[in-house]
């Protein structure tokens, strides 16, 4: 028997609540104390629009979703066509007895055709009940807790009214008892185990959550997949927090506004997807001229053009490190996971402050909108840096201000519209130090120079990029970003299995970490590059920043995330066959 | 006090050519705000690029030289952070009608409270010459050497469309009037176009102030701004006469106006130092 180490997955027609469903499922899963991790699925090229929603539950943290399945619930007959495969021999399909099959189920997983319309009807509900039957058979064939989920079934229907809320519960219950009253056999359960500080998030809600504690106050954003998500959770908070959430005409107006707020004094952001981040490019160069300090979020799904709106990749890293004309300083960030997704964010603000610079949240769709189990974020450290602002008193007492003054460290401290002696103009045009147009090569160069002066400073300050596993190994897993997840799994599989292999995680990609890559990868050992793209970006960055090649590469683009499967499978390959 | 004097940046050099009607509008727009007794750093202009372009550096208030075709969503978005600025975006007609013209519709039908200043001589100066959304149809230039195969488009006609509560049509070679135009449309409250026939002398030679001065006639007391059937009607006029003035002004609610996290405090002002999300984490517990 095995317990507390589950994947569940339920699928459906796309607008019979299968999101919600499966979010139950999960919360449910984490009252009891248990992690999880959520992959949501919605292909949008099958006719009727399917959607899946897959939770994977163990009673330690759990990194990303696994490719295979012990539970698979369908509520039509795609789910079994498209996903009976993923089954674990021994696993269990339960389907609606009212789906016609036209072949027989694989004979090495358990069958429960279950009456689901029937069951939701005997409770005293509709067809829309169904999903909670489902639940309660889920719950009842892993032999777990009917209250925890009642009650969440409950918090989440309240707003709908006693009575639906009701009706949902009793549904659920129906399909619990039908289950138990089956007395199946099934080889998997759960446990209650004790309940921690935890909250379940996704990346694009812990990035929002993130703005939010950065005191970001305004965001500017047209709608796309996959970052949509974020904006409409600021949104939701906008009276509450004091924050303007402004939809706009399309991207090049939400990047322009972005800076206007930014200029102004106010920190601002946009979230976008790599389409809509096309339209904004030449505002980044302007956030980059005039030193405006501005938060990108960059939610990247496979490409080009309109690729796959709905599925992930990690195709636009180096598309945001050259974007816009000409040389300025930026710093681009690929948070790994929720925890990073709000720290990292915050620190997007203030760097973009400190620095008055465009700062990127690299993020995907698997991270931004898989929802994760995570420790309750921890704020006590979290400080607000506005950077170098002259106050009223100090302007006053200069002589003459010079908003583009040549500093140090490059950066210049700046005045804020609507203060008295603060008057400057600042302009796409390069500008001398007073920000009035000039084209004489001294100022030229001198400007130059000290905007990218500031690259060396913020270098000094970046967190290391983490290494995880063994000091001494034999092979090395390098990636960036969301791919994180399951390298951290594949990682614990094998150190498991005694193999000396560890993990270099990248979040901070520029200014780009060369001498910390450079002594993780010095060690003579095996190297496997690790990434969503065809082409291997970070290994081509690498190689530039550190002439180092690595020999062995796992890319997947086929739109899906990285499984830890895979990671595993081929680390087995490259240490057997070199 | 404010002064004409204060707004002067009188060290920095000029580099429009001698006689272009973006003089004027300059000076137009310095005694609007010196008579309005707003204060220069409580004053911010938003250019775009081109000659008109050029404005910021010569007036000495707030300044964002932004990109071409992109000073609406900059403007907007300082005036949502600090409503209590007076923001003025100004551009050509190349930058606000053919590049920037959908930020142009949405502005004006979110009715933002500022105003938009179009340096229009129907022609690309900087570019030394091509044609532009308002050139006439036939129009020869480098780009078009055989005549431009495009009717103008009527900035008139479409800022009423598109839901501009001032709508107002100024002449560079009228500096009281347009001073007026200006003020009017800076104490406006909402958003508000002037569109000011603004004669390049380098690269059209056709519409010379000379032509304009044949052509222009002012909206008298007799016409009423407030009916937009009228001010359709007297938008449609081009040709042998040319009416300029105040076509349209409405009363709406402006964008800010219905936000009400900013009725007490603009939003620069709102502390940021320390805000609280414990409530918004117990959601997702
Ligand atoms: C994205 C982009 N495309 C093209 C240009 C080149 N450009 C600069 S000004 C201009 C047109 C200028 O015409 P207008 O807006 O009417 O201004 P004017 O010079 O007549 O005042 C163009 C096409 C540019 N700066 N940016
Ligand atoms: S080219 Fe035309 S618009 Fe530009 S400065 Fe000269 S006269 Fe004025
Ligand atoms: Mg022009």
């Amino acid at each position: 028997m095995i317990t507390n180490k589950l994947s569940w997955k339920i699928g459906g027609e796309a607008g019979f609540g299968i999101m919600t469903t499966g979010y139950i499922f999960s919360k449910a899963c984490v009252r009891a104390g248990l992690n999880t991790f959520d992959f949501t699925e919605f292909p949008s090229l099958i006719r009727g629009g399917h959607n899946t929603y897959q939770v994977r539950v163990e009673d330690r943290e759990v990194h990303s979703p696994v490719k295979s399945v012990d539970i698979l619930v369908a509520l039509n007959r795609q789910t079994i066509e498209l996903h009976e495969q993923e089954l674990t021999p021994g696993g269990a399909i339960i389907y609606d007895s009212s789906l016609e099959l036209e072949r027989k189920i694989r004979p090495d997983v358990k069958v429960f055709a279950v009456p689901f319309l029937d069951l939701a009807k005997k409770a005293g509900g509709e067809r829309l009940m169904v999903n909670n039957v489902a639940l309660g058979v889920s719950f009842a064939l892993v032999d777990f807790d009917l209250k925890t989920l009642l009650k969440v079934i409950e918090e989440t229907f309240k707003d709908k009214g006693k009575k639906v809320t009701e009706l949902n519960k009793a549904a659920a219950k129906e399909g619990y008892d039908y289950m138990r009253q089956l007395k199946p056999e099934f080889g998997h359960r759960l446990r209650k185990a004790k309940t921690m500080n935890r909250m379940l998030i996704s990346g694009n809600e812990a990035v929002a959550l993130g703005a939010l504690k950065a005191g970001c106050k305004f965001i500017a954003a047209y709608p796309m997949t996959p970052a949509s998500g974020i904006f409409q959770f600021l949104a939701g908070y906008e009276r509450e927090y004091g924050i303007i959430a402004k939809q706009t005409e399309d991207e090049i107006a939400a990047m322009n506004m972005v800076i206007g707020a930014g200029f102004a004094g106010v920190r601002s952001m946009t979230c976008t997807s790599g389409g809509g981040f096309s339209l904004m490019v030449e505002a980044v160069g302007l956030a980059g001229i005039t030193e405006t300090p501005a938060v990108i979020v960059e939610v990247q799904r496979p490409g080009p053009s309109t690729g796959m709106p709905t599925q992930t990749g990690q195709e636009d890293l180096r598309f945001i490190l050259s974007s816009s004309q000409g040389e300025f300083p930026r710093v681009v960030i690929a948070p790994g996971d929720v925890d990073e997704c709000f720290h990292e964010t915050i620190n997007a603000f203030n760097l973009a402050e400190r620095y008055q610079i465009p700062v990127f949240i690299l993020s995907d769709k698997h991270l931004g909108e898989s929802r994760t189990t995570t420790k309750v974020f921890d704020t006590r450290k979290v400080r607000i840096d506005r950077g170098a602002v002259l106050s009223d008193a100090q302007l006053r007492r200069m002589k003459q201000f010079n908003r583009y003054e040549d500093t140090k460290t490059g950066v210049s401290p700046r005045s804020i519209p609507g203060q008295r002696h603060g008057i400057y103009t600042a302009t796409s045009n390069e500008h001398g130090e007073s920000g009035i147009i000039t084209e004489e090569s001294e100022d030229r160069v001198r400007m130059v120079d000290k905007r990218m002066r500031k690259m060396k400073f913020i270098e000094r300050e970046m967190p290391k990029p983490h290494v995880y596993g063994s000091p001494h190994p034999e092979i090395t897993l390098v990636c960036w970003g969301s791919t994180k997840g399951a390298a951290m799994e594949a990682l614990t599989w094998l150190l498991r299995d005694h193999v000396k292999v560890n993990l270099l995680h990248l979040v901070y990609l520029n200014p780009f970490p060369s001498d910390q890559v450079k002594a993780a990868l010095d060690d003579g050992q095996k190297i496997l590059l690790i990434e969503g793209n065809a082409t291997g970006q970070l290994g081509g960055l690498i190689r530039e920043n550190t002439g180092i090649e690595i020999g062995h590469r796992l890319l997947k683009y086929d739109g899906r995330p990285i499984y830890p499967e895979e990671i595993y499978d081929k680390v087995k390959e490259v240490l057997r066959h070199g | 006090m404010v002064s004409l004097a204060d707004l002067d940046r009188e060290k920095e050099v000029m580099t429009w050519c001698p006689g272009c009607g973006n003089f004027t509008i300059l000076s137009a727009l310095k005694k609007a705000l010196v008579s309005l007794k707003v204060e220069p750093h409580n004053a911010v202009v938003v250019a775009g690029i081109g000659c008109s372009g050029h404005l910021p550096n010569w007036i000495n208030i707030y300044g964002f030289g932004g990109l071409h075709g992109r000073t609406l969503p900059v403007a907007s978005a300082i005036k949502l952070s600090n409503h209590k600025l007076t923001v003025i975006a100004q551009g050509g007609d190349g930058d606000g009608y053919s590049i920037g013209i959908g930020h142009f519709i949405h502005t004006a039908r979110r009715n933002i409270d500022i105003t938009y200043i179009t340096h229009n001589n129907q022609i690309y100066g900087l570019t030394t010459g091509q044609t532009s959304p308002t050139s006439p149809r036939g129009t020869v230039t480098k780009f078009t050497p055989f005549g431009s195969l495009e009717d103008p488009l009527n900035p008139i006609a479409l800022a009423i469309t598109s839901g501009a509560t001032f709508v107002a049509r100024g002449f560079a070679g009228d500096l009281e009037q347009l001073t007026k135009l200006f003020q009017q449309a800076i104490s406006h409250n909402g958003f508000a176009l002037v569109d000011v026939l603004q004669p390049c002398v380098t690269f059209n030679r056709t519409n010379t102030f000379q032509w304009f001065r044949e052509r222009v006639y002012k909206l008298d007391d007799g016409y009423d701004p407030t009916d937009k059937v009228a001010a359709y009607r007297k938008a449609l006029e081009w040709g042998d006469r040319i009416p300029t003035g105040v076509f349209y002004r409405v009363k709406r609610r402006t964008y800010s106006e219905g936000l009400p996290q900013i009725s007490k405090t603009p939003l620069v002002k709102q502390r940021i130092g320390n805000v609280d999300i414990v409530k918004l984490v117990k959601q997702f517990m």
